[in-house]
């Protein structure tokens, strides 16, 4: 009896959760079967919910047309992840490890720099990339770019390392290889979750990113996937069924995302109390 | 006796030293790429800065001038005053959904899981791709929402939903709460993950009801994961800047302009580097408030 009425009380959690996520997902369910309409079947006054002739060709068109943005994308967030991983790794590790004054302080820089709104640092980063020669310029905007990445990671993987035995390092060190050869021996490969995470969420952020990609060029040499979506908005307002099909070809990275890693997401998100 | 002594300090001292290159690298970076910045985002708003200015790269010092002339009159005080709006009814919503549908997830049911990675999509896509999203769903002509709206009789005339002052910011707002809902959802989730079971069994056998629980058991537990959850999504609700562009890039008229597309109105369209400068700082100064705010909630950030 009981079990029967617990049985019944879950399937009505299960029910109004599917009603809730529902609604919230779908202006993305919307986008796909937008992007698949002839734009006849976009502009009928009683759209249907499902797309009856599936247009696959608008996906063609579209990447066709805008694949060097999603190059210029990819070149840029992998660029800004490398960087940020140089310098976050080893970092992390003494940030973890050490037991100096330093330490607190870092903190707190770290946590403060994320607080700081874009738009305050484009603003200045702009004049100082002008002087170095560094606006259109695809180290420039990488460099932008991992301002996001860098304390998140920083973060992350400290808390990660905080996790590791200090004993196995020691160990490691009684072994004459000092902290350099732990780190490379012993650290980086328990590490690897903690890598696939900050990795993944630096990749997103730089792909993500608008602000730093429209403020830190000024020519179309170096124009990334998200300034195309706005630029498009602007020169093809109405050619709704391709930007939505923009819309989901921009979104594949997170996709691809969350079905590798949903535990390293949320583990990202509680572990440090940050997004993007 | 005393060379025995002095061989182990000194190796102890090279092992500092060596130990000090790991950090190095993030030191120059945080020196590099935020301390210089912002100290030269201080520097420009006391200079007179425009497009042959900037060229040149010798700018005239003009005092406070930029200050007064951004922060004076009634436009910036109306743009405060969306910030404000913006942020004040993000936070509310984002905030009560997420504790809703986490109170909900934090059931056992089936497919709870897979559900929850679903709630996390907005979240996850770019934010400028959101915007441009809600755009199509609030377009006066063929929008799923007028559609809709006339559909059901609500209204006799599609709605220009974007080109209204009062309406593009409420247009605004429902984008915003949409992204922020996964992030809310997810800290407060995993906080009443953190609460004790046996507080409520104990509770139970008390003979307390499920509402009576939550009041005296989860909202005291989770009271720090709730002030942190708010200082969190006031300073991110400050960086706002994607959705507003692709939306309404802050019109109709500057009715949706927030501090942030304002600073970079003033920077980048209108080339006054200095005034928009003037802004972004302000913008700072409200950030680093709320930070304070925030790190006495959350000591543990410093651990």
């Amino acid at each position: 009896m009981s079990t029967n009425r617990r049985a019944f009380g879950q399937m009505g959690y299960l029910a109004v959760a599917i009603v809730c996520v529902a609604i919230l997902i779908f202006p993305l369910y919307w986008t796909v079967v937008s992007s698949l309409k002839t734009q006849m079947q976009l502009f009928s006054s009683h759209p249907s919910i499902i797309p009856q002739t599936p247009q696959w060709g608008i996906y063609a068109n579209v990447f066709l047309q805008q694949w060097p943005h999603l190059i210029t994308s990819l070149i840029v967030a992998f660029g800004s992840l490398i960087l940020a991983l140089l310098i976050s790794v080893p970092a992390a590790y003494a940030l973890a490890q050490f037991r100096t004054k330093a330490v607190p302080v870092f903190l707190l820089v770290l946590l403060i720099v994320q607080m700081i709104p874009g738009i305050s640092l484009a603003n200045a980063l702009f004049i100082i990339f002008h002087k170095v020669h560094l606006l259109n310029n695809y180290f420039g905007l990488m460099l932008a770019d991992t301002t996001y990445a860098v304390p998140f990671s920083v973060l992350i993987l400290r808390a990660f390392m905080m996790s590791i035995p200090k004993e196995l390092i020691e160990a490691a060190k009684v072994d004459g290889t000092g902290d350099t050869g732990a780190f490379i021996r012993v650290v980086l490969p328990i590490i690897k979750p903690a890598l696939v995470t900050a990795s993944l969420f630096s990749f997103l952020f730089t792909w993500s990113d608008f602000l730093f990609a429209v403020t830190m060029t000024t020519s179309t040499r170096i124009e990334p996937v998200t300034v195309a979506i706005y630029q498009y908005i602007g020169t093809y307002g109405s050619n709704w069924n391709q930007l939505m099909a923009f819309a989901v070809i921009a979104s594949i990275p997170a996709a691809i995302f969350l079905i590798v890693s949903q535990r390293y997401i949320t583990a990202g998100i509680s572990s440090t109390g940050l997004k993007g | 006796m005393l060379s025995e002594s002095s061989t182990p300090s000194r190796a102890f001292r090279m092992a500092r030293y060596k130990r000090a290159w790991f950090l190095v690298p993030l030191a120059v970076y945080l020196l590099v790429m935020f301390g210089y910045p912002l100290y030269y985002s201080i520097v420009i708003s006391f200079q007179h800065l425009n497009q042959i200015t900037v060229i040149r790269g010798h700018a005239p010092f003009n005092g406070v001038v930029n200050y007064i002339a951004a922060w004076s009159g009634s436009g910036i005080w109306h743009i405060v005053a969306n910030t404000i709006e913006f942020t004040v009814l993000s936070i509310i919503f984002q905030f009560v959904i997420g504790l809703l549908l986490a109170l909900l997830f934090n059931r056992k049911f089936p497919a709870n899981g897979f559900l929850r990675a679903l709630i996390l999509v907005p979240w996850l896509i770019p934010q400028l791709v959101s915007g441009t999203i809600f755009k199509w769903m609030f377009d006066s002509t063929d929008g799923i929402i007028n559609e809709a709206l006339l559909g059901l009789h609500i209204i006799h005339h599609p709605i220009s939903w974007l080109l209204h002052p009062q309406s593009a910011l409420i247009v605004i707002i429902i984008t915003n709460i949409w992204i922020g809902i996964p992030f809310n959802m997810v800290l407060i989730y995993s906080g009443l993950k953190d609460v004790p079971q046996e507080l409520y069994e104990a509770a139970q056998i008390d003979g307390a009801g499920k509402w009576k629980s939550f009041l005296h058991i989860t909202v005291p537990s989770v009271r720090t994961v709730f002030a942190i959850v708010l200082m969190l999504g006031l300073i991110y609700t400050l960086k706002v800047f994607d959705i507003v562009m692709t939306l309404t890039g802050g019109g109709p008229e500057n009715a949706t302009q927030l501090l942030s597309t304002w600073s970079y109105t003033l920077s980048f369209t209108n080339f006054d580097f200095g005034q928009g400068a003037a802004i972004a700082n302000g913008l700072i100064v409200i950030a680093l408030c709320f930070t304070a705010v925030y790190l006495w909630f959350n000591k543990r950030a410093l651990d």
